[in-house]
């Protein structure tokens, strides 16, 4: 309420002095008044009923007094207070009634609002003393002195400043207390269902926002990031430590100390044990590979090879057209190197002799780098039947020609270029030449003359065959004797032709028994041109004047002729030097690559001869017969030096001898084949061959042992197809037949290993070409004891040779004496006969019979000779 | 020492035995037959294979302890005896 007092303060000083005139007794605030009933019903103020003695108070508004004045004018009774009335700041005026008349009157107005105030509100009367020290120890609030903050509030306050309105909604009152149904309704569903006041914007007024509230918070916003050093300077860090050792004192201490002597004692019987465990038997032996052959054991899950594959096959059409290869040989010590002898065919010789000039003969290398263009090509004026590598100097190469001429060639300049071709070689091609050749691969081929050939007056008459170094353990005098070879080097070859003649040559320089000679050939050295410089001096001093030392000749046993020799095999000696001295000296030489122009032949009384030399030699004939001579000249009768006759000679072959090969791991088993058969023969046994085979339909034309099994042995047949027989497995037949490996005869078959994994068959054949097969594993790795398993063949072969032979004698000379009946009643049948028996004989093993019934034969006087014999 | 001396001259005259050495917990020959360079490697490198050997064994079975370890080569068998801290080494040649 606001107060007004201030103005009332004044208004009621005013009405206080009005009041004070009427009645005494009474406060001047206040004037008693008699309220007639009617006014007392106007105003709702009866006695004792409106108003009692608890409620005497009563508000009456101010209007209604005023009002009820002008109505009634001085019959109200209000009329006395009218002024009063008036003056009243108030809307309502308390009137209280007096019951007990204190102010004598029923009623009485309060005049002033203060004393309405106070009436209305009594104040607390006051308390007792005893409650006013208490009293006033609880701090009074002090009275509120305005200050005017009570405007602000007001300002602030929120207040209606428009008079709500207010809306009463009732029912039709019939319908009160009706059962009702509540149902639910969509405001969307009735068209004016819902009323919406959407807000808009007033155009009248707009309101700028002046101030608005916003937060900030701060968030720190993380970030990860890791660092790692780089360990940039990497530093090798090593110490050097010295191993510790105890003094000897130390150790002595220790060895008398007890525990030592404990630890011995505990230790030593297992110690023993063990040791012992180790010799009775190997621990470790895998029984399960022991068990299986080499082939299987190594290699088990790969498809195990049994033929032979082809490796490589060598052809140059420009050097090899209507050519036949004579022989081949794998280089010695070069891997994958093979040197091929081209001869012409025999037909074309005796036609093309014009074109043989234009076409020289040659010998090719193949290397495994380059299949299609030869290496390298030693080239002679003559054909070269047959050729041999020094085995110590694999760059001496020996060749015998078909005129009968011996040629030496030196490719030392050239092995580089050789060696160069390796298969591991890139495929770039290579200037290695150190003379400066330029050479293309392809385009070009160095070509190596002959640096020395025979004289024409001692060579062979007729071409020569076989051509062989001597092994560098020995070499022979004028006469054949065997004596020590001091240089430890090949030195000597031996050379056979079909003019029934041996001939031992040597490569050193001569010791002169003519002075002439010593002149004519000084003499010849500065006349001679110089060779090109492509031709080394090596062999200078042969060149042209090269004679052999001696000959061997081969005169039948029995008939007077000779043999034609086609191949022949000697012993290789193998040296058994007391003298350690010499060996060692020898040793240091042979590292050192000989000079051969250096050496000169000692003489032979200097040397020692060597008695344990076999100086025997197997030769095989173009007839087919096996000839077993030695090369000894001996002194006849009349003190010349002759040839001895053969020791044995045996008529196995049907047709010529096409290689006689000793085995290289048993030296006196030898291996002939010729026709379409072959033998094995032993040293020694003189009775006949240990082994002949049956005829086969095909000719055999060459053989081989293989280097690494001593029971295989490859054979070649005129069909190009090649047998390989294994003695262990089948005497009767090859364990294995390989077909069509050349298209024409096969002529050559060597076998060379070139790494422990790889063994390789070279096969020539009639047409120049080679073919390089490989061995499969089967036939390479050794059986177990299959050396031993061999010889064991071999001796039980010997032993029933004896037996049989011993029958067929008995058996021969019952026949001889029905023979010798038959020849006197049928004089047609012997001829006959002859020639079927001598047919037979070759199916068995009765190998003297033919010779034995010719000389019957020839005794009595029938003999015929036939084809297969030749008598000159 | 007699004693000792003798039971490793009949070790060391069996057959096929090239040397023997004695060594002793920190891995120092003690008594050898092969020259000085040869038995310190031998021991040093042999008492570390021991240990582990050993303790491998030990690792396995607590009960267990190993009595005997041999070294089969391509060219030789070492035989090493520990016990008591000491080793015996012996170096044979195969029989075959």
């Amino acid at each position: 309420m606001p107060p007004k007092r201030r103005k009332s303060a004044r208004s009621s000083a005013g009405s206080e002095g009005r009041g004070k005139g009427t009645d005494k007794g009474h406060p001047e605030d206040i004037f008693p008044l008699v309220l007639t009933s009617t006014t007392q019903e106007l105003f709702g103020c009866i006695a004792d009923q409106d108003v009692t003695g608890e409620s005497p108070y009563k508000l009456l508004q101010k209007d209604d007094i005023i009002q009820d004045i002008k109505r009634r004018a001085t019959v109200s009774d209000f009329s006395p207070v009218k002024k009063i009335v008036l003056g009243y700041p108030e809307d309502e005026v308390l009137l209280v009634y007096d019951r007990d008349f204190t102010y004598n009157r029923a009623f009485y107005l309060v005049l002033t609002p203060e004393a309405k105030d106070r009436i209305l509100n009594p104040p607390e009367p006051e308390t007792p003393e005893v409650f006013e020290t208490e009293v006033s120890k609880t701090p009074r609030p002090k009275h509120w002195i305005s200050l005017g903050s009570e405007q602000e509030i007001e300002e602030k306050s929120v207040k209606e400043t428009i008079k709500k309105l207010c809306y009463k909604f009732s029912r039709v009152r019939r319908k009160f207390g009706a059962p009702v149904c509540f149902s639910d309704r969509n405001t969307a569903d009735a068209k004016d269902g819902f009323l919406e006041c959407v807000s808009y914007q007033d155009s009248r007024f707009s309101i700028k926002q002046m101030q608005r509230d916003c937060g900030v918070q701060a968030v720190p916003r993380l970030r990860s990031s890791s660092a790692q050093t780089q360990w940039k300077f990497q530093r090798n860090i090593f110490t050097q430590y010295v191993p510790r050792e105890l003094s000897d004192k130390e150790k002595e201490n220790i060895l008398q100390s007890e525990s030592l002597k404990n630890f011995c004692n505990s230790v030593t019987p297992r110690v023993l044990h063990a040791l012992q465990q180790q010799e009775i038997m190997n621990v470790f032996s895998d029984d399960w590979k022991d068990l299986g052959t080499g082939a299987e054991g190594s290699d088990w899950p790969g498809k195990v090879y049994q033929d032979l594959m082809l490796f490589q096959a060598f052809t140059d059409h420009k050097y090899t057209k209507d050519r036949k290869i004579n022989s081949i040989h794998w280089h010695p010590t070069i891997n994958g190197v093979i040197a091929v002898a081209l001869t012409g065919k025999k037909g074309e010789q005796l036609i093309d002799s014009t074109t043989a000039v234009t076409r020289p003969s040659l010998i090719l290398f193949y290397s495994f780098s380059d299949p299609s263009n030869p290496q390298l090509l030693l080239e002679c004026p003559v054909d070269i039947s047959a050729f041999e590598f020094c085995p110590s100097d694999p760059n001496i190469i020996v060749g015998g020609c078909v005129k009968g001429q011996v040629v030496l060639w030196d490719i030392s300049a050239h092995v580089t270029h050789v060696q160069g071709a390796q298969p591991s070689a890139t495929k770039v091609p290579v200037n290695t030449d150190t003379f400066g050749i330029v050479d293309h691969k392809e385009t070009k081929t160095p070509v190596v003359q002959h640096c020395a050939m025979s004289s024409s007056e001692g060579c062979h008459k007729g071409p020569i065959t076989d051509v062989q170094w001597l092994p560098p353990t020995f070499e022979v005098t004028r006469t054949g004797l065997p004596v020590e070879n001091k240089n430890k080097i090949s030195v000597q070859v031996v050379t056979c032709s079909l003019d029934c003649t041996l001939m031992f040559w040597d490569v050193r320089v001569q010791r002169l028994l003519n002075p002439s000679l010593s002149g004519r050939k000084q003499s010849m050295d500065p006349k001679t041109k110089p060779t090109p410089n492509s031709v080394p001096d090596t062999f200078r001093h042969l060149d042209r004047t090269w004679k052999p030392l001696f000959r061997v000749s081969l005169p039948k046993i029995d008939t007077s002729g000779e043999y034609i020799p086609l191949k022949f095999s000697l012993e290789h000696y193998i040296c058994n030097d007391n003298n350690t001295d010499e060996a060692t000296e020898n040793e240091n030489d042979l590292e050192v690559t000989p000079d051969y122009s250096q050496l000169r032949m000692s003489s032979a009384k200097t040397l020692r001869t060597l008695k344990d030399v076999n100086t025997k030699l197997y030769i095989g004939t173009v007839n087919g017969e096996i000839v077993y001579t030695d090369w000894k000249l001996e002194k006849d009768d009349f003190g010349r030096l002759l040839s001895a006759k053969p020791l044995h000679c045996f008529s196995i072959h049907p047709r010529s001898v096409n290689s006689v090969q000793r085995s290289p791991f048993f030296k006196d088993i030898i291996l002939t084949t010729g026709g379409c058969n072959f033998a094995i023969w032993k040293e020694g046994v003189m009775d006949g061959p240990m082994l002949l085979s049956s005829r086969s339909e095909q000719d055999y034309t060459a053989a081989c042992w293989s280097l690494s099994r001593p029971a295989v042995f490859f054979i070649g047949k005129r069909d190009g197809s090649i047998e390989v027989w294994n003695l262990l497995e089948k005497t009767s037949e090859p364990t294995q037949v390989q077909e069509h490996i050349t298209n024409s005869m096969i002529t050559c078959i060597k076998v060379c290993s070139t790494s422990s994994k790889q063994h390789l068959l070279a096969v020539s054949d009639d047409q120049g070409q080679v073919c390089v097969l490989e061995i499969p594993k089967t036939l390479y790795i050794p059986a177990k004891s299959e050396s031993l398993n061999v010889k064991k063949y071999f001796e039980l072969e010997e032993d029933n040779m004896k037996v049989v032979l011993k029958e067929e004698e008995l058996c021969g000379k019952q026949k001889k004496e029905a023979e010798g009946l038959k020849k006197r009643t049928e004089p047609d049948k012997p001829t006959v006969k002859s020639l079927d028996l001598s047919k037979e004989e070759y199916m068995t093993e009765y190998g003297d019979f033919p010779s034995l019934n010719e000389h019957n034969l020839k005794n009595i006087g029938l003999w015929v000779a036939t084809a297969d014999t030749p008598d000159t | 020492m007699a004693e000792v001396d003798d039971t490793l001259k009949r070790i060391e005259a069996h057959k096929g035995v090239i040397g023997t050495i004695v060594v002793n917990a920190d891995g120092i020959p003690i008594r050898t037959t092969l020259d000085n360079s040869t038995a310190v490697q031998y021991a040093g490198l042999l008492r570390n294979l021991t240990m582990m050997a050993r303790s491998t064994v030990r690792d396995i079975d607590p009960q267990n302890d190993l009595t005997f370890l041999r070294i089969r080569s391509k060219k030789h068998e070492v035989l090493v005896a520990p016990e008591n801290d000491f080793l015996l080494i012996v170096i044979q040649n195969p029989c075959e």
